[in-house]
């Protein structure tokens, strides 16, 4: 790409494409815009008017508006936290030689290729179920009180289930990475004196930020958006403790049938979208140069 | 201070003994060099008594204390990798200061014995960027100020050398040399080049199939090989062996002479030859000769000898330097 033709030449090959990817962008964008300065409700069919901004301010001043930002945040920095926490302990793990390495890798990557309603259904009912689930049972079987995970701490179970389902991903990341650290480097920290803790903290961390910042972005972009997990265990309750922004979009649009009040949430939950992304790629931009 | 001793060592993967046995004695302030081909088990060695690797058998014994058992950090040795094995995130600087640090030493010591070392290695300048904006030489001081910042009862060294360029070569090898004069600390080195061994070494150990071969110092060597393999392995170019007919009238099963204890004559000699390939550096100029009922033989004549392609020559061998091996390949002396 040296010379000014074959720049040229370039710019015209991927001109189709960015064309394709521009539209595939910007026809949802501009119509989730046009809908929502319409009241636009799906009980009146025909009956669809200008109606300002009229949307905004009803979504921004419900009061589920604000328990979902702050529900939507608490899953992606809980699950942020436990997953890359337990991503680079069970990359630790995993790192060791070990009879039947393969077999245990291959079921703690598992989790990963299960769908996110199966999983949930399986938390639910198998696991956090007061009378039939595992937790109940043990509780039982030490004499203790079941605990109703899904009706007496919502955000809780359901950052736990995300977490489960993700962490396979941050290990295998993570893995990846560990097990490219040069391995003369680890015996040189030892001849040097550094013990495992030391050399965990001085040579195997600074070694792994690279893949932990990939890790937070790639999962940031799913987290924001959790949504089969809360639709088939809590239905976003009790009340709206479980609600996250995804899920109020979804109340709006096809419980309340408010299409018009439901496309103002998209756009918010865009922008708000945008601003994690800005100050992501800001954190992302210094590991990844550095 | 840095004396080393191994008792009865032996190195067994599996099935596989790298390491047989080996007894072998350095005493402090020697420039020991562990010489051998490529998978002669001389960085295993290394490592065994480095403690990155645990022995099988036997005891090392480092400054009289028995210390097989010990963890690499408690043994007072240092290392210089192959890859030099530099921190990467850290900056030349914080690698030097790492082993102290990891002893504990209060921040002012340790920035003085930074700047020392820095200093010793002219890294003065380089203290505060990151390994990878070195050149691969100045990676090399790094790794072996972050060495000797711990002052060490001994260094070791892993083919520190190997990653470098011919030129950059020459000029480390003077380099580390000169460090040892310097600082009279026990070295051992660990190389496959005869030609490091030979420049650096107060003492060699040459190693083959996990068995020291001959332990001496680089003259010794050069001079009354044990063996077919030694006589082999020092020298550049090679030995040239010749059996047969020809060994049998010296009484051996094989001779063995130096290229550069030929004699080269374009009228008489012992032995004729035509030139095959002359190798001329200048100085000298190598000339690999077909000698006639005996096979190829290198021989080495001064730049001014003026022979090529096809030209006959006679050879003669200097009795004083023809070595003889027996049919085990042991020299008759």
């Amino acid at each position: 790409m040296a010379t000014l033709h074959t720049r040229s030449a370039a710019r015209l090959m991927i001109a189709p494409s960015v064309l394709l990817l521009l539209a595939w962008m910007i026809v949802p964008l501009a119509l989730t815009i046009y809908f929502s300065l319409l009241r636009y409700n799906l009980l009146m069919p025909g009956m669809e008017e200008f109606a300002g901004l009229s949307n905004y301010t009803y979504f921004l001043t419900d009061p589920a508006f604000f328990q979902a930002i702050f529900n939507t945040l608490a899953i992606v920095l809980g699950v942020l936290f436990i997953t890359v926490a337990g991503g680079i302990g069970l990359a630790l793990l995993l790192d060791q030689q070990m009879f039947g390495q393969g077999i245990v890798r291959i079921l703690v990557i598992a989790p990963f290729l299960i769908m996110p309603t199966v999983a949930a259904l399986v938390w639910k009912n198998m696991f956090m179920n007061p009378v039939n689930g595992l937790f109940a049972w043990l509780a039982k079987l030490l004499g203790l009180q079941p605990f109703d995970f899904l009706a007496n701490a919502p955000l809780l179970s359901i950052i736990l289930i995300v977490a489960w389902q993700w962490l396979p991903f941050a290990t295998l990341i993570l893995l990846t990475a560990l097990q490219s650290l040069d391995e003369e480097q680890k015996e040189a920290a030892q001849m040097d004196g550094a013990g495992a803790w030391s050399r965990f903290i001085y040579l195997v961390l600074p070694h792994l930020s690279r893949a932990i910042t990939v890790v937070i972005l790639i999962q940031t972009i799913f987290l924001l958006s959790v949504f089969a997990e809360i639709l088939v265990t809590t239905n976003g309750g009790p009340g709206t403790q479980s609600t996250n922004l995804t899920f109020l979009v979804y109340a709006q649009a096809l419980l309340q049938f408010d299409v018009g009040g439901a496309s103002a949430g998209g756009i918010i939950a865009v922008i708000l979208a945008n601003i994690v992304a800005f100050f992501l790629m800001r954190m992302i931009g210094k590991t990844l140069e550095a | 201070m840095g004396s080393i001793t191994l008792k009865n060592v032996s190195k067994v993967f599996g099935a596989h003994a790298v390491i047989p046995s080996i007894d072998l004695d350095i005493t402090d302030g020697e420039f020991v060099v562990f010489v051998g081909p490529s998978g002669c088990g001389k960085s295993t060695l290394l490592r065994l008594i480095a403690g990155l690797e645990d022995v099988s058998d036997g005891e090392i014994i480092i400054d009289g204390r028995n210390a097989t058992e010990l963890p690499p950090a408690r043994r007072g040795l240092s290392m210089v990798f192959q890859s030099y094995a530099l921190y990467p995130h850290m900056s030349v600087r914080s690698n030097i200061a790492f082993p102290l640090k990891m002893a504990g030493e209060d921040k002012a010591a340790i920035d003085k014995k930074v700047e020392d070392a820095a200093r010793v290695l002219n890294l003065t300048d380089y203290l505060d960027r990151k390994p990878r904006q070195l050149s691969g030489g100045q990676r090399q001081r790094v790794a072996i100020g972050r060495a000797i910042v711990r002052q060490p009862e001994a260094f070791l060294f892993d083919e520190p050398l190997s990653n470098l360029d011919a030129a950059l070569r020459v000029n480390m090898r003077l380099e580390i040399s000169q460090l040892h004069q310097q600082l009279k600390t026990t070295m051992i080195y660990v190389t496959h080049d005869q030609v490091e061994a030979m420049t650096m070494a107060d003492k060699i150990v040459v190693l083959n199939r996990g068995r020291i071969e001959q332990v001496g110092s680089p003259l010794e060597l050069y001079r009354r090989p044990d063996n077919l393999f030694v006589a082999g392995f020092i020298g550049s170019p090679k030995m040239n062996f010749i059996s047969g007919a020809q060994a049998a009238n010296h009484q051996a099963h094989t001779i063995g002479i130096r290229p550069e204890h030929l004699v080269l004559s374009k009228d008489h000699g012992t032995w004729q030859g035509t030139v095959g390939v002359a190798e001329h550096l200048g100085s000298d100029t190598f000339l690999h000769v077909n000698a006639d009922g005996i096979g190829t033989l290198t021989a080495r004549v001064s730049g001014d000898f003026a022979v090529t392609h096809g030209d006959r020559v006679f050879l003669t061998p200097d009795p004083q330097r023809l070595h003889r091996f027996d049919e085990k390949g042991m020299a008759i002396r």
